[in-house]
């Protein structure tokens, strides 16, 4: 458990332990910036590629197989191309902002990993009010999508901007919101409270990981879907339908910062997944006592692997929402539905001091009720009040 | 060597002269308004300033109070645009100069 | 000597985003030198260790602040840099000398007083728990309201920012 659970840290340690003392505190976090850097560089590599390779599959095709050994070096030859790509400005552009726009994005993104906890002793920051800092960093990419709208002078970019800010405003909110109840169920806003807090195991060594709690899987649900749309991705792909509005807010980004902002929504998406794993899924837990030996690390990867998964598959399976329906759906669904989440959590806390013989299932279902009951009755409910199809009046 | 308190309270200063000049002398009402804002960030960096030099930081008195103004700026933004929204779509202009008159 | 450079940096930031963001012409520039002052002074905020303080500052001004800002510029045309747009500097005769008397005053009574050269306490921080624990004791009435503020300004907003039927133009 130790020796292979803690070898990066220990790498790191030793690395830093060349260095005079009065500089080791620097170097140490020069190493973890580069060691995140890295991993995440390459992930974001590898998903590219895995994204092409499991929608061709599931679209019954191939994929990239032409690069390499299976097309394993598709992702280089990707890199190349975008890097040795023109690099347009159009004539009307405002040409500072034009630039600053996927500094923006990507920078910001960047540091959100600082707060995420990879593994056992693996976070580069334990910051007091991590969440709030994870979000706050975050909060700068509406802006940066709106400098690249706006600044491209193209009415394509301006509504792909327009869209995408609507859509992470309302979607924002649903996020924030599924995560409270896991903040007070753990009382801490730090993010290795919080894996500590879901350390434990019950039932034959079945871990204590919030998604096993009622609230905790709705809040993993709600987190999921508000997650999609946060990182713009199908089937709340809309900012960027290309069978609508060209690209969106990319459409007059070509070469090198096409990369970045590509770059950008990826690491977005790792950084949002690598949440949902520490909040829901138990960080870098095992999930059965007897597979604690397993280094922590390789939890936290097999997890982030497969919420990476699962998000390329709801890609492949669902169809664009428009927008009026993208917009419903976050603020008389998921708005609600979250709330609720909220009093489901505090019922969850409050029955925890019950005491009698098989309280643990009757807890379950009963919290499971409170939940469940309000969305079948808010599905009910929007069924009926829905608008009735659009009547296309330029179209026919 | 940290900077000590007069260095904030004179920023502090010159971020509200700045928001306070740019109130008065643009006309339209989206710039008055972040000229508000700035002004209302003044003060908040005054709040956090006598708090971190303050005798009794302990209390977090000035950090309570500067989260309060922050959740009240967002509420105040929030009207203050939408009246600038509903005041352009009734006369067409944003002009602060130009809502001269009482009568819709 | 490290923090006086920081707060130099930092301070530096956030006036030129102050200054930029009411000297500008293009309104989209200013909202966007705005958000910058904003971020400014949320890294002043966590030097002088309000993390908390300066993580809501970001995640409110930056956020969602400037944006609305931005989007209320788009939606009254005031992107589009008018014709007569010089015409703005002549009211600065107006603002800039009450301006500059505030600031006087205010900077005169700074260095006036000699107990505000002083050296901030030492370990001083702010845990989150903390801060929630007082929000929820000694600060319960206040959070209420505010809430109820924030849910009347909300309501508000929407009221106003509704179309009313009768005069919606057949061009917009």
């Amino acid at each position: 458990m130790s020796g292979l659970d803690q070898i990066f840290v220990w790498i790191g340690h030793r690395a830093a332990g060349w260095f005079p003392a009065s500089v080791q505190p620097l170097v140490s976090a020069v190493l973890a910036i580069a060691g995140v850097m890295a991993v995440f560089g390459t992930c974001f590599a590898l998903t590219t590629l895995a994204e092409r390779k499991v929608l061709g599959r599931m679209q019954n095709r191939f994929g990239p197989n032409r690069v390499g050994p299976y097309g394993l070096l598709q992702p280089l030859a990707d890199a190349v191309k975008m890097l040795t790509k023109e690099d347009i400005v159009p004539f009307s552009a405002d040409k500072t902002l034009h630039f600053l726009a996927p500094l923006v994005l990507t920078v910001p993104v960047w540091l959100a990993f600082a707060v995420l906890p990879f593994g056992r002793n693996m976070s580069a920051i334990n910051l007091d009010a991590g969440i709030l800092f994870f979000f706050a960093v975050g909060s700068a990419s509406e802006l940066a999508v709106f400098m690249a709208g706006w600044s491209s002078q193209n009415k394509y970019s301006l509504v792909g901007a327009m869209r995408a800010i609507a859509q992470m405003i309302s979607y924002e909110v649903p996020l924030v919101l599924s995560v409270v109840p896991v903040l007070m169920l753990a009382g801490s806003l730090e993010l290795n409270d919080i894996v500590a807090a879901q350390g434990t195991y019950t039932f034959g060594g079945l871990a204590r990981w919030n998604v096993f709690t009622p609230w905790g899987l709705a809040g993993l649900i709600l987190f999921l879907i508000a997650a999609t749309a946060e990182s713009n991705r199908s089937p709340f792909d809309l900012p960027e339908g290309e069978s609508e509005i060209i690209a969106g807010f990319l459409t007059e980004y070509s070469g090198f910062k096409y990369a970045l902002f590509f770059l950008g929504e990826y690491l977005g998406l790792f950084a949002v997944t690598g949440l949902a794993v520490t909040l829901f899924l138990g960080g870098w837990h095992a999930p059965f006592q007897w597979l604690e030996w397993v280094p922590s690390w390789f939890w936290f990867a097999a997890k982030f692997g497969a919420l990476i998964f699962l998000f390329i598959w709801v890609r492949a399976t669902l169809p664009r929402l428009r927008l009026d329906q993208l917009l419903n759906f976050s603020w008389r669904f998921l708005v609600p539905l979250s709330l609720i989440n909220l009093l489901v959590a505090a019922a969850w806390y409050w029955t925890g001091a019950w005491k009698f013989p098989v309280v643990a299932p009757i807890r379950w279902l009963l919290c499971a009720a409170l939940i469940a009951l309000p969305y079948h009755w808010l599905g009910r409910a929007l069924r009926g009040a829905m608008p009735p199809p659009r009547k296309y009046i330029y179209a026919e | 060597m940290t900077p000590s308190l007069n260095q904030y309270l004179v920023l502090s200063a010159l971020l509200f002269g700045i928001g306070l000049a740019g109130a008065l002398a643009r006309r339209n009402a989206v710039l008055v308004l972040i000229g508000l804002e700035l002004m209302l960030n003044a003060a908040n960096l005054n709040f956090i300033a006598f708090w971190r030099f303050g005798p009794h930081p302990e209390k977090l008195m000035g950090l309570m109070f500067v989260l309060f103004s922050i959740a009240i700026a967002a509420g105040e933004a929030a009207l203050g645009l939408a009246l600038v929204i509903a005041i352009y779509r009734h006369r067409r202009t944003a002009q602060v100069d130009r809502f001269d008159s009482l009568k819709g | 000597m490290l923090n006086e450079i920081a707060f130099l940096l930092c301070a530096a930031l956030t006036l030129a985003g102050a200054v930029a963001a009411m000297m500008l012409r293009n309104l989209v520039h200013c909202a966007l030198c705005a958000a910058g002052a904003f971020a400014g002074l949320a890294a002043i905020y966590l030097q002088l260790d309000a993390e908390f303080v300066g993580f809501a500052q970001l995640l409110i001004y930056v956020g969602a602040i400037a944006i609305l800002i931005v989007f209320t510029v788009l939606l009254t045309r005031g992107a589009e840099i008018q014709p007569g747009a010089a015409s703005s500097a002549s009211s600065w005769w107006k603002g800039v000398p009450v301006g500059a008397l505030v600031l006087a005053c205010l900077i005169w009574s700074i260095m006036a007083s000699p107990s505000l050269v002083r050296l901030p306490s030492p370990n001083v921080h702010a845990p989150v728990k903390q801060i929630g624990e007082q929000l929820m004791n000694q600060f319960v009435m206040p959070l209420e309201t505010i809430g109820l503020l924030l849910t009347a300004a909300l309501l508000g907003a929407v009221v106003i920012g509704l179309r009313e039927p009768r005069t919606s133009e057949p061009n917009s």
